[in-house]
């Protein structure tokens, strides 16, 4: 390796150590979650190191806990994560042509949406090794806190689980609140989202027909699809946004 | 083999597909308006359809998980960090359940 790669590499892996210390904390929360349901240390640090998904995962839990179909879980899956399509297909403009298909496959394995905002934002063509420099280490993270959790599930007081699972939705309601003060659009989505999901979960006939999964992927298309199409993002200001 | 890793195993080849499809084949940027914001938009949808109504479950109290949501949604909308809304809204349902108990 030549040392302008090294350096690219290391210059990866410094830069993904804040990555690395909030995805500890939030894969905690997944690991305890998913020893609530029953799954071993394993099966959760496995589950953590083949998705790096933080949604993804956490949808998929409920899932797994009520046996649900296979069919319901790759939806799911495809709905929640469709955005790394989008991260994807903006990473894709950043690779020079020179890149091959091998190293295009290393990099989507870490496209999240930290390490997509990371690369995106790196100055000029991203070096492939500058992303496995940040997807090993953030990755580590992801696996580690996922470890620390599900082990911690089964030791830790009773009380104080309860309250770690409000994490999860914390990190969730601080990825999408700032952004309601600024966009009346997203403002409208979040509460409408909101509405439709209490909706299903309450009214008595929706709540035994719909699944949560098959809740959130209609929700999910009907809100986007609706805001896309009547408040279409402005093309001149978009910005690219996990 | 256990259904547990039949579940691991394809919600990680439909994500895996999800990102490297894109990456491999799409060289171009997307035209379609509809479609770009209709990406742009789908995280908040979908986060906020997991959050609410959900979150009222999420300790064991209501009391302690309606404190926590309300701790997280001020600190959210005061651009507080991720690690900052999750700890203490985490913190908010403690200090609840310490008075219900």
């Amino acid at each position: 390796m030549s040392s302008e790669a090294k350096n690219e590499f290391l210059e990866g892996c410094k830069d993904a150590i804040p990555i690395c210390l909030g995805y500890i904390a939030v894969s905690f929360a997944f690991g305890i979650e998913a020893a609530k349901i029953g799954m071993t240390t394993f099966q959760a640090a496995l589950t953590s190191l083949l998705n790096v998904t933080s949604a993804g995962q956490f949808s998929a839990l409920d899932v797994i806990a009520r046996n649900g179909s296979f069919i319901e879980l790759a939806i799911l899956q495809f709905i929640i994560n469709l955005r790394y399509m989008l991260m994807s297909t903006a990473l894709s403009q950043k690779l020079s042509s020179k890149v091959g298909t091998i190293q295009r496959l290393g990099i989507s394995y870490g496209v999240t949406d930290e390490i997509f905002a990371l690369s995106f934002f790196r100055k000029g063509s991203l070096n492939p090794l500058y992303s496995y420099g940040l997807i090993i280490t953030s990755v580590f993270g992801w696996v580690f806190g996922t470890v620390l959790g599900a082990f911690s599930g089964q030791i830790l007081p009773e009380r104080l689980i309860s309250c770690l699972g409000l994490a999860i939705y914390g990190m969730f309601i601080a990825i999408i609140i700032p952004d309601t003060r600024t966009n009346r659009t997203i403002l409208g989505i979040v509460v409408s989202a909101m509405v439709l999901s209490s909706i299903f979960t309450y009214v008595p006939v929706l709540a035994s027909h719909i699944s949560s999964g098959f809740r959130i992927i209609i929700i999910t298309v009907v809100v986007a699809a609706f805001a896309a199409y009547f408040a279409p993002v402005q093309e001149d200001k978009e910005e690219i946004k996990p | 083999m256990s259904r547990v890793y039949l579940y691991i195993l394809l919600m990680a080849g439909v994500t895996y597909l999800i990102r490297a499809l894109p990456l491999t084949l799409i060289r171009r940027e997307i035209s379609s308006r509809f479609i770009r914001s209709f990406l742009h938009y789908v995280p908040y949808a979908t986060l906020a359809a997991m959050t609410f109504p959900a979150i009222l479950n999420a300790t064991d109290y209501l009391y302690s998980s309606v404190a926590g949501f309300l701790v997280a949604l001020i600190l959210a909308f005061n651009k507080k960090s991720l690690l900052t809304v999750a700890g203490f809204s985490c913190l908010a349902a403690f200090i609840v359940e310490l008075f219900l108990h």
